[in-house]
């Protein structure tokens, strides 16, 4: 019984991102329907940049660099994989997807691996480090990108080059084009889901009562033993891992091109955008606000120019009159529930306790 | 030997530039503990105004006075001036005791906005621009073959004239104690009769001004500006609070070593190593220091107290 409680939330995932492809998505046109794996691409970055941010209370400001770094990796896996096993970049024999699985999860490593390297360092420091330091790391992985080679797109050339002249052959300045479409609305969903399920549980469970502790009050964390460090670590880990598997979906997603220039800190910016409206630490605010502020660009674009003036403001207003987010800690679904715990008890007079 | 002192010239006067914004980042941390994100958008708008002002009375060329330097830099630094007490007034002064990330994240939004609006066709428009040459790159004086234009020389006097401007305000005048006091502790400063709210709009004034004063020689030593919301402002920025944290954050004298320091990498790197990598090094030695002494160079560790 214990097994099936455990795994049939991901079984759920699973068959709901089947849904979203067969019962959803033909309701819409070509164009909503990649508005749709737009949509679920930015809620796996909310919701995961939302275990670092709102769950840990860490301020992460270069989360476009490991979508940057998760994303080169699996396109480079694709790619270069598809010559070596099929023959060409856009020729897979039905067999693509499980190169393209395989090549996503290397992406979330390689991506989880940085952020390791990068949390571990600063996030031992205060808060603000942390901001600094990511945001840094988003332009040295911005320049480093940069400076790679031209794709190359001759068979020969590619047998014949080893792993290390592949892993250097990103692109450059110009991007990483003639990716394979890999990204479809199952793949898409089937990781938003997931993501989600691991969100919804870290919530209730001990680790992450652990990172809300750290959040909360790190010095009266420490005093209960948890080990406020190792905690950041692994929400910044974790948060990482899944903005890798984001920037794979959007590698192989049609009609976009893996740039340097598209994940620089800009995006960052998009994405803490998206976790602050929807409120630090509520998994559902989070997602509520990756869709509205994913379509919300579609429908103003006349005001192109004044979007981001508007955003600003926003971001300002929202900080000033509700601090805590749209939805606070809280889920959508506790909206009407009475908070439990700030209320103070108030006896009636008279009343022994 | 020529590259070696071209390169140290460079350095000392890209340094100082450096400093002088690096003083605005490590003044409102050591006041209200949080990075002013905003004030990279500042200095970009420093520069703006200058070359609004240059624009504007249709100075350029060899014959522009002296004095036309002189205003556009006052003008430039007034303006800045006011919008940080403006910023300050509006957007943190509501958030005065509030956790450090909602500040942290309106300083974000402080600087999007900045950035955004300059970009509105009415201010400065998306286009990049060249500023008018006011001060000649003609080379004043020889040291060693190389040739030592007014720009460096005006850069690098102003820098360092304002650098020591600073040192006796926060120093020697009752209100860079105040200052001082305030830094230290906001409850007890305010407890011994200093207005805090007058001492933080006053900090905002001044590293403002500085980073607007940065912002005009910038324009005067590379003329080609880039469009308010390019990515080239946050990134001098940052390098700034780079300096600022090697130097040792909330430490005035720190945040001119660091200015220093860093200016000085990046040029050599850029001339030595590779040009390419030159903002890899500024982050790496940021990376270093925080990792070996996260209080920067003449910063004092100091233990959280519950």
């Amino acid at each position: 019984m214990g097994y099936l409680r455990a795994v049939s939330p991901f079984l759920g995932a699973i068959v709901l991102a089947f849904v979203m492809q067969f019962g959803v998505a033909p309701m819409f046109g070509a164009y909503y329907q990649k508005l749709l794996i737009d949509i679920g691409i930015n809620i796996v970055l909310a919701v995961s940049l939302n275990l670092v941010n709102g769950f840990a209370g860490q301020f992460s400001i270069g989360h476009a660099a490991f979508m940057a770094v998760g994303g080169y990796a699996a396109g480079a896996i694709t790619y270069y994989g598809s010559f070596h096993v099929f023959g060409d970049a856009l020729v897979h024999h039905g067999q693509g997807d499980v190169l393209f699985l395989a090549a996503t999860l290397v992406g979330g490593c390689v991506a989880a691996v940085a952020g390791w390297v990068v949390g571990l360092p600063s996030l031992r420091l205060k808060g603000d480090y942390l901001a600094i330091v990511t945001l840094g790391f988003g332009e040295i992985v911005r320049v480093l990108l940069q400076l790679t080679d031209d794709v190359m797109f001759k068979r020969a050339d590619i047998e014949a080059a080893s792993v290390g002249t592949l892993a250097l052959a990103l692109g450059g300045a110009l991007g990483f084009g003639g990716l394979p479409f890999y990204t479809s609305i199952v793949w898409t969903y089937f990781f938003a889901f997931t993501l989600l399920v691991i969100a919804v549980r870290l919530k209730t469970s001990g680790e992450g009562r652990a990172f809300l502790s750290v959040r909360e009050n790190e010095i009266a964390a420490s005093a209960m033993g948890i080990d406020t460090t190792r905690y950041k670590v692994r929400a910044f880990v974790l948060a990482a891992f899944f903005a890798g598997i984001a920037g794979s979906l959007f590698a192989h997603e049609i009609g976009t091109t893996l740039n340097p220039r598209e994940l620089g800190f800009q995006k960052s910016f998009d994405i803490v955008i998206m976790v602050v409206l929807g409120g630090m630490g509520s998994i559902s605010g989070a997602v509520l606000a990756a869709i509205v502020l994913t379509l919300l660009p579609e429908f103003l674009r006349e005001a192109a120019s004044y979007r981001m003036i508007i955003y600003a403001l926003l971001l300002i207003s929202m900080m000033i009159l509700r601090p805590q987010g749209l939805f606070g800690v809280r889920e959508v679904w506790e909206l009407y529930r009475r908070p439990k715990v700030s209320r103070p008890q108030v006896r009636p007079p008279g009343s022994l306790p | 030997m020529a590259k070696l002192l071209q390169t140290l010239f460079d350095g000392v006067a890209v340094g100082s530039l450096y400093a002088l914004i690096a003083l605005g980042y490590t003044m409102v941390y050591g006041i209200l503990q949080f990075i002013n994100f905003a004030h990279s958008d500042i200095f970009m708008t420093g520069a703006w105004i200058a070359f609004v002002i240059a624009k504007a009375a249709g100075w350029a060329g060899g014959d522009t006075p002296i004095w036309a330097s002189l205003v556009t830099l006052l003008g430039s630094m007034i303006f800045c001036g006011l919008l940080g007490f403006v910023i300050e007034r509006l957007a943190y002064r509501p958030l005065r005791g509030a956790p450090r990330l909602n500040v942290l994240i309106t300083a974000i939004g402080v600087s999007l906005f900045l950035e955004n609006t300059g970009q509105l066709e009415v201010l400065f428009g998306t286009q990049p621009q060249r500023m008018p040459t006011l001060l000649s790159s003609e080379p004043l004086f020889r040291i060693g073959g190389v040739g030592l234009p007014l720009v460096d020389v005006v850069v690098v006097l102003v820098a360092v004239g304002l650098m020591l401007l600073l040192q006796w305000l926060v120093f020697s005048t009752r209100l860079g104690r105040a200052m001082r006091a305030v830094s230290f502790s906001i409850p007890v400063a305010s407890l011994m009769g200093v207005n805090v709210d007058r001492v933080v709009s006053f900090t905002f004034v001044v590293g403002s001004a500085l980073a607007a004063a940065a912002g005009f020689l910038y324009a005067m030593k590379y003329p080609g500006l880039n469009q308010p919301a390019h990515s080239t402002w946050i990134l001098l920025g940052l390098k700034c609070f780079v300096a600022a944290v090697v130097g040792g954050i909330g430490n005035v004298r720190g945040a001119m070593l660091g200015g220093l320091l860093i200016g000085c990498v990046e040029m050599f790197g850029a001339a030595y190593l590779s040009t390419s990598l030159r903002d890899v090094y500024v982050f790496s030695i940021l990376i270093l220091v925080l990792l070996f002494k996260p209080t920067g160079l003449l910063g004092k560790a100091t233990v959280e107290k519950v």
